[in-house]
């Protein structure tokens, strides 16, 4: 599973994978421009990436709501473009699950509805999760929350960290090959933050579940197989390459 | 992919209103009494225009002087308007023993008593007419007239009068509320006060056609004669009251088949211009020149059932930016923008509908309550039977108006949904 060795260029079974991808919202001005980046099957990798660096593209291409302009993204090895816009968000919600920085959770139904929301788009991550309530039960308990307290509670009245490890559960919901994080611990406290992390570390190495976890908080890197630098990968961030990340985010700097 | 995200996108709709129960509500009942009103317009007008057809009914021919038939059934039915002219006696006579006519009631107008028309008529008159689903006159009280100077008296005259069995009553000449005229050496006697009926009858003062004659056999071209040439009432019962001319006649006729040929025969006699009319033919006529103003309340319904759909574009408008992010985290658990769509548009459905039945409801809620007091004061029978097809194709109307302008909305979201993508702006 932490196969750290496994060197990206020569992964023959990658989750993700992007190829010479460039991305442009407005004609002319690229905000992504990717010659190469992969994640191996099981790898958990930390993307660091302060605001402007192109995270929300680049998240938006894997998640193939967004195609690239030139280049290819490989999820599971299947090229997104070649697939039909529906066929896309078939396929994302079949594979891919998503936890963000904060308001992960439809704020009218319950625990249990909003963990089992994948299923209801999805017949694959159904037949995959079985028992729907037990398998959304046993998430929430190995993420530390107890049904007896969830099951009643609507979701607006729980903690921001309670919120984000309901959002962690739905993600892996019906065990998705990829899980992507997108600064899902910036709102947490320290010691949640933590936790937090060690349990979606933790149920994602049970289920063989790639992770790519974006943050700016450096700190967090160590926990990880991998640590890559957006401002590296992708040229078209602001200033050009790393040093514009350093310039955004002193923590950066020194990685 | 095909049935289950539906059946999603229907509990998603519903927890979705639910949570915003609320303005969900006040959007519900605002359509809900548009909706009310929308039926109850409907209903009343269905109901006018079915009492409008069944101020007469089992009679298959009226007929009055030459003059048109609007005219005709105006003043014989309508109690509205005059006569032109007079049919004579003998006509009437002859006409009621030709051996294809069952029945035949005599109708002479001309007074009145305190602003209700005094009607001449025969005893056939009890006995024969109709009304509604062919129901027959009833008796509230009393009996129908039998000596020369009895009266019977419709409900309104009744109530309006605060008449009793008994009643003296004195007749004017003439039309008019206020009267100088008046047959007061003459007075008649209440015998008979009729069960309301919610046609003219009810505001209608019966008696024979022999009484007609006889408060009018001292007068000469519409006056009294002088003191000393006076006919008391007495004096009255002994003169020959047999009237030469009536104001129109309704006929029965044994079979329907003869009713055209009637008609026909009545239409071309050549001895005097007569006017023979089939009265739900005339009736339907005289509905069309009335009818217009209840297009006009249909139409002022329907606005306001308009008004209350726009409500709900609103209410659901303003909620669409805070719902930016819902749409987001739908997204990114696989919802296409075509579920995005499709859940606003539903959600704008169920409004609708929840709409509907809440003015389904009201409706025949109201109707329920109010139909004792609507059959008492107007003699309108309202019926509490299940919405009709045209009922229900206008529902259906609303609740589709409901998802098309649901549509607005939820083209902005899903414009919203494609541009946001899984990036959740907060």
């Amino acid at each position: 599973m932490n196969d750290a060795t496994t060197s990206p260029e020569v992964v023959p079974t990658s989750a993700i994978e992007l190829d010479g991808v460039e991305y442009a919202w407005v004609r002319g001005r690229p905000v992504l421009d990717v010659p190469r980046f992969a994640v191996a099957r099981g790898e958990r990798v930390f993307l660091k990436g302060p605001s402007g660096s192109g995270k929300s593209t680049l998240l938006g291409l894997v998640g193939g709501v967004l195609l690239p302009d030139r280049g290819q993204v490989r999820v599971l090895g299947q090229d997104l473009a070649a697939l039909r816009g529906s066929a896309r968000d078939r396929f994302r919600a079949a594979h891919v699950g998503f936890v963000f920085q904060m308001f992960n959770l439809v704020p009218y139904l319950s625990v249990i509805e909003n963990v089992l929301l994948p299923v209801r788009f999805s017949a694959e991550r159904r037949a995959r999760a079985g028992d729907l309530a037990g398998e959304a039960h046993r998430l929430l308990n190995a993420l530390g929350l107890g049904a007896a307290e969830l099951g009643k509670r609507g979701v607006t009245q729980l903690s921001i960290g309670q919120q984000q490890r309901v959002a962690a559960a739905r993600a892996l919901l019906g065990r998705p090959e990829v899980v992507i994080a997108d600064e899902p611990t910036s709102a947490l406290d320290w010691d949640a933050r933590e936790s937090f992390l060690r349990l979606l570390m933790q149920e994602c190495a049970a289920a063989g579940t790639t992770l790519l976890f974006v943050s700016h908080d450096v700190t967090l890197g160590r926990l990880f197989d991998r640590t890559v630098s957006l401002g590296e990968i992708n040229r078209a961030a602001p200033g050009g390459g790393a040093a514009d990340a350093a310039a955004a985010s002193p923590a950066v700097a020194s990685a | 992919m095909s049935g289950g995200p539906v059946g999603e996108l229907f509990r998603l709709a519903f927890a979705s209103l639910w949570n915003r129960r609320g303005t969900a509500l006040l959007t519900v009942f605002a359509i809900g009494v548009s909706v009310a009103l929308l039926l109850g317009v409907q209903k009343v007008r269905t109901e006018a225009r079915e009492s409008f057809a069944s101020t007469i009914s089992g009679t298959d021919l009226i007929v009055g002087a030459r003059s048109g038939p609007l005219n005709l059934l105006l003043y014989s039915v309508f109690r509205v308007g005059d006569a032109t002219a007079n049919v004579s006696y003998e006509i009437y006579e002859k006409v009621a023993k030709h051996p294809d006519v069952a029945w035949a009631i005599p109708i002479s107008l001309g007074d009145s008593h305190r602003g209700f028309r005094v009607m001449g008529t025969s005893a056939a008159y009890f006995e024969h007419y109709r009304y509604g689903r062919k129901r027959p006159l009833q008796f509230a009280e009393g009996r129908p007239f039998d000596d020369l100077y009895d009266a019977v008296i419709g409900a309104d005259v009744a109530e309006a009068l605060q008449y009793r069995l008994g009643q003296e009553i004195v007749i004017a000449h003439g039309l008019g509320q206020v009267s100088f005229a008046n047959h007061d050496d003459k007075p008649f006697r209440v015998v008979g006060i009729l069960a309301r009926t919610g046609t003219p009858v009810d505001r209608t003062v019966h008696v024979s056609l022999e009484a007609i004659e006889a408060i009018h056999v001292d007068w000469q071209s519409g006056m009294q004669a002088p003191k000393g040439a006076r006919v008391t009432a007495e004096e009255a019962r002994a003169a020959n009251l047999t009237p030469k001319t009536i104001t129109a006649f309704l006929l029965g006729m044994e079979s329907k088949a003869t009713v055209f040929m009637m008609q026909r025969a009545l239409n071309e006699y050549r001895q005097e211009p007569l006017l023979a009319i089939i009265p739900g033919v005339a009736l339907q006529q005289l509905w069309e020149l009335v009818g217009v103003a209840d297009t006009a309340l249909m139409i002022v319904a329907a606005f306001v059932v308009l008004a209350g759909l726009l409500g709900m574009l609103t209410a659901i408008l303003t909620s669409l930016n805070e719902r930016r992010r819902e749409m987001a985290i739908l997204r990114s658990v696989g919802a296409r923008p075509g579920h995005v769509f499709g859940l606003m548009v539903l959600e704008s459905g169920l409004l609708a509908l929840l709409g509907v039945l809440l003015g389904l409801a009201l409706t025949y809620g109201a109707l329920a309550g109010l139909a004792p007091l609507l059959e008492h004061r107007f003699g309108v029978f309202v019926e509490l039977s299940a919405p009709s097809a045209y009922d229900m194709g206008l529902l259906g109307v609303v609740v589709g108006a409901g998802l098309l302008i649901g549509a607005v909305p939820a083209w902005r979201a899903y414009r919203n949904s494609l541009a946001d993508g899984l990036t959740i702006r907060v």
